[in-house]
C-alpha cells in the first residue's frame, strides 16, 4: 500500500464575483506532481477567471491555495511574489514585454526576480529559447515574431524561472490554425518531461490523448471530472463529451 | 536701417547669453517636471485613494492658475513664506518645474493607461513586485509613448519662460526688452527675440525626434 501523496497544488471553494456576477461558484481542484488536467467547457464558463485566482493575478474573493502543503497567505507580499514565481503563466495573447526582445523577455525576470547576474540569466534564457526551438530568434522583438514564436518565448519566459507547476490560459486560442501545432508540441513536451500543468483549451484532440484528467466547467462550476476516455468516449451521455461533438462538427465543417 | 542691423547685431552676443538663460530655465524645469511628472503619474494609476487624490488636487491646482500668477505667488510669497530664499532664475525654473509636472503627469498617466494590461499581468505573474513592475516593465513602454507629448509639453514650456522676464530673470525677453528701450529699435528686437525661440523650439523638438527614433522598438507601431 503506497500512502496517498500529497497534491503539490490544492485549490478549496475559490468564489468569485465580477460586476455583480458569480463567476466562480466554490471551485475546488487539487493536482499531483506530473499531472496534466484540462480545464474544457463553453466561453464565459470562468475557465480564465479560475487560472487567475490560482495565482492572485486575481483575487478570489474566498478560498484557499495550497502549494505542496503550505497555504498561500495572499495578503503577505512576500509570500505571494514567492508563490507567484513557482507558478508558471501562459496566457492567451501572449503578453510578451514589448521592448524587450526574446532573449531579454525570457531573461528580465531572472535578473529582476531570481537576482541572476547578467551572463548567468542570458545563458539560461538562450538555453529556453532554444529549448522551445527559437535558437535563431533571439534577437527579435515581439513585434517581429509569428504568434507561435511569441506563445513559445512566452512558454520559455515561464520555464526559465523553474515552475513547480505551470497554467496554460487557452494558449493556442489567438493563433492562426497553422501556428498551433507548433505550440502544442512545445506543450506536448512539457508533458512528456512530467511538468504538472492546469490547462485550460478547447483543442480536444490534443485534450483526450494527454490529459490525465479533464475537468468540464460550466457557469462557474466544475461539473463534471474525470479521465478522458470516460468522459470522453463516443458512447459516454456526458455534457463534456456532447460539448466536444459539437466543437468537433464545427471544426469539421470549417476544413 | 543701418541703425537696425547695427543694434541687432550689437545686442546678439548680449541675446545668446540670454537664450542660455532661457534654456537653463526649460532643461531645468522640464527635468523637474520629468521627475515629479513621472512619479506622480506612478502615483495617480497604482496609487492608493490618497496618494490619487493628492495627485489631483496638485494637477488641478497647477493646471487652474495662470503661470503669471503662479510665479508672482511663489516669488513674491510661498518661497519666502517657507523659508526659501531664491534667485529669480531659480524661482522661476522651480515654478515653471512644478507647472509642468502637472501636465506631464498627465501625459504619462494617458501613456500608461495606453499599455495593454497583460504586460502588468505578465510581470506579476513571474514574481515581480508592483514597483518592479513598474520600473522594469511599465515605464520603459509609457515613456517612449510620452515622447510625442512630452516635445509638445517643451515647446509650450520653452515659450512660458518668457514669463520669468517679471521676475527679473536675465533671459531673452528680458534682454530684448532692456536693449529695444535703450535703443528703441522695438520691433527688430523682439523680431530677433522671437527668433531665438523659435530656434530653439526647432532644436528641442529635433533633438526629441531623433531621441524617439533612436529609441522605437522595432517592429512596433504604435
Amino acid at each position: 500500500m503506497t500512502e496517498p501523496k500529497e497534491p503539490i497544488l490544492r485549490i478549496e471553494n475559490i468564489c468569485k464575483m465580477l460586476g455583480g456576477k458569480e463567476i466562480l461558484k466554490s471551485v475546488s481542484l487539487s493536482l499531483h506532481k506530473g499531472e496534466l488536467k484540462v480545464l474544457i467547457g463553453p466561453s464565459g464558463a470562468g475557465k480564465s477567471t479560475l487560472l487567475q485566482c490560482i495565482n492572485f493575478l486575481i483575487p478570489p474573493d474566498k478560498g484557499r491555495v495550497w502549494l505542496e502543503g503550505n497555504e498561500i497567505r495572499s495578503r503577505r507580499k512576500r509570500d505571494l511574489y514567492a508563490f507567484r514565481q513557482q507558478v508558471g503563466m501562459i496566457f492567451q495573447d501572449f503578453n510578451l514585454f514589448d521592448h524587450l526582445n526574446a532573449l531579454e523577455n525570457v531573461a528580465v525576470a531572472l535578473r529582476k526576480v531570481k537576482k541572476m547576474n547578467r551572463q548567468a540569466a542570458r545563458n539560461r534564457a538562450v538555453a529556453e529559447l532554444e529549448r522551445v526551438g527559437l535558437a535563431d530568434k533571439i534577437g527579435l522583438y515581439p513585434a517581429e515574431l509569428s504568434g507561435g514564436q511569441k506563445q513559445r518565448v512566452s512558454i520559455a519566459r515561464a520555464l526559465a524561472m523553474d515552475p513547480k507547476i505551470m497554467l496554460l490560459d487557452e494558449p493556442t486560442s489567438a493563433l492562426d490554425p497553422e501556428l498551433i501545432g507548433e505550440v502544442l508540441t512545445v506543450i506536448r513536451d512539457l508533458v512528456r518531461r512530467g511538468m504538472t500543468m492546469v490547462l485550460a483549451t478547447h483543442q480536444i484532440g490534443f485534450t483526450r490523448t494527454l490529459a490525465d484528467e479533464v475537468l468540464f466547467m460550466e457557469n462557474g462550476r466544475i461539473i463534471e471530472q474525470g479521465s478522458p476516455e470516460v468522459l470522453l468516449s463516443p458512447n459516454a451521455c456526458t455534457r463534456s463529451r456532447d460539448f466536444c461533438s459539437r466543437l468537433n462538427e464545427l471544426f469539421a465543417e470549417n476544413e | 536701417m543701418l541703425n537696425t542691423f547695427s543694434a541687432i547685431f550689437e545686442a546678439l552676443p548680449y541675446l545668446l547669453n540670454g537664450a542660455l538663460v532661457t534654456s537653463g530655465i526649460v532643461i531645468g524645469a522640464m527635468g523637474i517636471g520629468l521627475v515629479l511628472g513621472v512619479h506622480m503619474a506612478v502615483g495617480q494609476v497604482y496609487g492608493n485613494r490618497a496618494v490619487r487624490w493628492l495627485v489631483g488636487l496638485y494637477v488641478w491646482f497647477f493646471r487652474g492658475v495662470p503661470v503669471l500668477v503662479l510665479l508672482f505667488l511663489f516669488y513674491f510669497g510661498l518661497f519666502t513664506l517657507v523659508g526659501l530664499n531664491l534667485s529669480a532664475f531659480a524661482a522661476s525654473t522651480l515654478v515653471l518645474g512644478m507647472t509642468t509636472a502637472a501636465y506631464q503627469s498627465q501625459i504619462f498617466r494617458g501613456a500608461i493607461l495606453s499599455l495593454p494590461k497583460g504586460q502588468l499581468q505578465a510581470a506579476r505573474a513571474l514574481g515581480m513586485s508592483d514597483i518592479k513592475a513598474i520600473i522594469s516593465i511599465i515605464l520603459p513602454q509609457a515613456l517612449r509613448f510620452s515622447i510625442p507629448g512630452w516635445s509638445n509639453e517643451y515647446s509650450i514650456i520653452l515659450k512660458d519662460s518668457a514669463l520669468a522676464f517679471v521676475l527679473g530673470t536675465s533671459e531673452i525677453m528680458a534682454r530684448s526688452h532692456f536693449v529695444a528701450s535703450r535703443t528703441y529699435q522695438y520691433l527688430p528686437l523682439y523680431i530677433t527675440a522671437g527668433c531665438l525661440y523659435f530656434a530653439l523650439t526647432w532644436i528641442g523638438v529635433r533633438a526629441l525626434l531623433k531621441l524617439e527614433a533612436k529609441v522605437r522598438i522595432p517592429g512596433y507601431s504604435h
